[in-house]
Formats: C-alpha cells, structure tokens, sequence
C-alpha cells in the first residue's frame, strides 16, 4: 500500500511539472500551430539562467522570476525574428525552432560546462512530511501548488477575461478572428512568450528537483508533446488531464516494468490517437 | 468610399479574380451577383484582406489597404458578414460580441445589437456552435456591427436559411441602410438583392460582366439567363 501511495504521488509530482511544460507548448500548438521544437530549451536555459542567479545572489525566489522573465525575452525574440513569417509552413517552423534547440544546446555547454547541477532550495521547501511510514518530499507538494496555481490563473484568464476571449476566438479560427479586428500577431506573441516563461518556469522549479544537465531538454521534449497530443492541442484541460496521465504513467511503468518504460509511455498515447485522433479534449 | 480597382487574386496558380474595378459611395448598398464558383466571394476575401491581390488595387476611405492585415482593415472601418457565418464556436454568443475590437466610432453597443437581434439575448449564454443555422446568422451580423464598421461586407447572408429568416435578414438589411451604412452585399437571393440594392454587379469567371440599377437588371433577360442561370 505504501508502494502504491508513494509512487501516486511521484507520479502527480511529476505530471504537475509536466503540466508547467506542455501547458504553454499546448496553446502555442492550438493556435499557432507551431510545433516548437525549441520549448525544450526554454525549460533548460530557464534552469541555467536561475542557476547563475542563485550562485550570485543565493536568492530562490529572485532565480524564479529572473529565470522566466529572462527566456521570455527569448521567446519574444525569436518568435518576432523568425516565427511570425513562417505562419502556415509546418516546415520552416519544424527546422527553425529545431536548429535553435540544437544552438541552445550547444549555447548551455559553453556557457555552464558539461556538469550536472541541482539548484538548491530554500529551507522552507526541502525536507519532508511524514506521515506514518510515508515520506513526501516538501519541495514535490511545492511543486504541485504552482501546477495548481498556474492552471487556475491560466483557466481563470482564458475563460473569464475579454483577452482570453480573444485567445480563444484564436484557437478556433485565426482568420476569422483578424476579420473581427482582433491583432492575431499580437495575441499570438503574447501567447508565445507566456509558453517561453511557463517552459523556464518548469525548467527552474525541475532544477531543484531532478537537477539541471546538457540533454534535459530533450529528454523531457517527447514527454511535452505527449501531453499536448494525448490531451489535445490547445485545450488547457486536455494538458492538465495528459500531464497527469503522462506523469502517472511514467513512474508507474518504470517502478513496476523498468524495462518497457517508454512502451508504458506510448503505446497508451497510440491507443488514445487509435480512438480520439485529436486527444481527448481537442477540436479537429 | 470603396474603390477597386483592376484587382487579380489568386489561390496557388488558379487565377480567380482577372481584373474586377468597382467603387461606391458612402451609404450605398451595392449588390454582387452571379453564380457559385465566379470569384464572388474571393472579392470579399480580397477586400477584407484574408487573400490579398498580387495585382490591383483596393482603396478605402482614401487608404490602400491591398496589403493589409485584415485586423487593420476593421480598425480603419470595414466590416465582415463572411460565408458560412464562421461564428467562434466554443465562444458563448456573448463573447462573440464582446471580442470585436469596437472603434469609438458608432453607435453599436452589445445593448443595441441584442435590440435589433432578440433572440441571442435569450441565448447569451449558450455556445454559439450550439445555435441554429439563422441564429448564427444572427449573429454573425451581429458581431460585424460591434466593430462598428461604414462599410460592411456581407457575403451570402442568405444562405441556408428557411424562407421566414431569409425575410428577417431582409428586413435587417433594410434598417441598416436606412442608418445610413454602406454594405457591399453578395447575394445568391436575386429577388433580396435587387430589393435592397443601389446597383449591382455580375460577375462571370472572375470578371464583372454587367453593371447596372436593380431595375435595369431585372428587365434584362439575357443577362439573367447567361449569368445567373434564370
């Protein structure tokens, strides 16, 4: 029994950074349909960025919001540089945002060197409850309040507010929404650097938890976009809902069949696709 | 108000629209017939901005528009009634309203517009996918008119509707033009257009064949029976 809770909550753990992830890349899919290959690398230079931060100033805190704010900007450069004229062509945007993961990648070496690093906490969030013969680690219930808190200010944004509205009208029909007067290159700049930040946010909240390294951006990429097309593209629910299957999924296959733990992970996504070819929450 | 002028659109290679001119005036309704498939509604598409021409232009309000992003074309005063009504369907009919950019020009407020369209006041809530074919119609003019545009651009408002709806556009457009507001109006519906129209345009395989006063086309046998198929 104790297995069963402990992995449980290894897995919505781990869903929940998952959701920080593939929320963003979700929207970004769903109404630009960009497929950014270079979300991986918000995630991992959001880890670098707060990592140099805590090294200067030993500030947890000020690593967060300097890690996000700062690859924001990246996303906001790179989507107006590049992106905004590639809109339509599955191609350019498939080899742009690729060839700019692979720059990062190699952009991180020279600048943080081959070591891993684990971004440490603050005494408030490490240690663990204990409950009976349970241990949960503090800094995993720390990470799935901000999955929380984000998913119900993302929620609360896109379905009570006009900007969301208009988000929405987007992610239904972009041409349309230009026709109504609605600035679709603006709202999808926006949209975009909102994904950046949510990827380096996740970045930064994952170094204090499995660490900072060269490859994490691509070891954890393929789980995004499975989330985003179990779920389905640019449903903020479908990403909830993936994120917690992907992230259940995972750690129950490899505590259980360490062995097929890939298999675990995509042969019930193919399923899914086999039955709903749009995810479960998405719109053709 | 609206000049365009020698305009050629195309899709990839095809060859849609092969030099259409036309202009109106301020508070005209101009009409544009013809059959399906002879540019009608990439004449709309062209002007609003979704496909823009690689030759000619199109002048509004003494601005060049041709290149124009579509939002743009909204904010300086067109409006867009498109084909098929393309209401956003997981937007509530209120928010369907509410995200079209208003300028401060115009009287349309979200109260005005559920004046003269009731029934989605009764459906406020509801998911615009969820409406009727007539009560997306509805809407659809419905969130043109909250950008307050002077010229609207209606394409085939008609379409689909039972005969009883077709009346109740009818009777809209009318109250519209009486405001005052131009509308440039693609019709399939010969007997609504010539009704409401100023003057109308046939347009043929990308081409306007016959321009004319409602009258003066309604009493032409030979262009109704080559063009519009009557």
């Amino acid at each position: 029994m104790d297995f069963w809770i402990s992995q449980l909550f290894n897995g919505v753990s781990y869903g929940a950074l998952l959701f920080l992830l593939a929320g963003g890349l979700s929207l970004i899919f769903g109404m630009m349909r960009i497929v950014n290959m270079t979300h991986g690398s918000y995630y991992l230079l959001g880890g670098y960025v707060a990592l140099t931060v805590i090294w200067r100033t030993g500030s947890f805190a000020l690593a967060v919001v300097l890690g996000a704010l700062t690859i924001s900007l990246v996303g906001i450069a790179e989507w107006n540089a590049f992106l905004k004229r590639l809109s339509g062509q599955e191609l350019g945007q498939v080899l742009t945002t690729m060839g700019f993961a692979l720059i990062f990648q190699d952009l991180a070496l020279v600048l943080w060197g081959g070591d891993p690093y684990t971004i440490s906490v603050p005494a408030a969030l490490s240690g663990s409850l204990v409950v009976g013969q349970l241990y949960f680690p503090v800094y995993r219930i720390f990470i799935v309040v901000v999955a929380v808190a984000v998913a119900l200010v993302l929620w609360l944004t896109l379905e009570w507010t006009r900007i969301g509205a208009m988000i929405r009208a987007t992610v239904d029909d972009p041409e349309m929404a230009r026709g109504v007067g609605i600035n679709v290159y603006l709202i999808s700049m926006m949209v975009f650097a909102l994904g950046a930040t949510l990827a380096a946010l996740a970045g930064v909240v994952a170094g204090g938890f499995v660490g900072v390294y060269p490859g994490a951006d691509f070891e954890i990429l393929p789980y995004a976009f499975v989330v985003v097309i179990v779920g389905g593209m640019g449903s903020l629910k479908g990403a909830l809902i993936g994120s917690l299957m992907v992230g259940l999924l995972d750690n129950f296959g490899k505590a259980l069949f360490p062995e097929l733990s890939y298999f675990t992970l995509f042969a019930p996504m193919a399923a899914i696709l086999a039955v709903r070819p749009t995810g479960l929450f998405g719109r053709a | 108000m609206l000049e365009v002028r020698d305009i050629h659109t195309y899709y990839g290679d095809s060859h849609v629209l092969q030099g259409v001119s036309l202009s109106m005036s301020r508070g005209q309704v101009v009409g544009i017939l013809g059959r399906n498939g002879m540019g009608k509604t990439t004449l709309i598409r062209s002007i609003i901005g979704f496909t823009s021409p690689r030759r000619g232009r199109v002048v509004f309000k003494d601005r060049d528009i041709t290149a124009w992003p579509s939002n743009r074309a909204v904010a300086l005063g067109l409006g867009l009634v498109p084909q098929g009504r393309r209401v956003f369907p997981s937007l509530t009919v209120m928010e369907n309203l509410e995200v079209a950019v208003k300028a401060d020009r115009g009287p349309w407020t979200v109260p005005r517009v559920l004046e003269l369209f009731p029934r989605l006041r009764e459906r406020g809530a509801h998911r615009a996918g969820k409406l009727s074919g007539g009560e997306q119609q509805m809407l659809a003019i419905a969130r043109a008119l909250m950008t307050n545009p002077e010229l609207l651009l209606m394409d085939e408002p008609t379409e689909g509707l039972a005969p009883l709806l077709v009346r109740e556009v009818g009777r809209v457009i009318q109250s519209l033009k009486a405001e005052g507001l131009s509308i440039l109006l693609v019709e399939q519906n010969l007997p609504l257009a010539l009704r409401v129209a100023d003057h109308v345009h046939v347009l043929s395989r990308g081409r306007v064949v016959h321009s004319s006063a409602p009258d003066a086309l309604w009493r032409n046998e030979e262009i109704k029976a080559r063009y519009l198929g009557l």
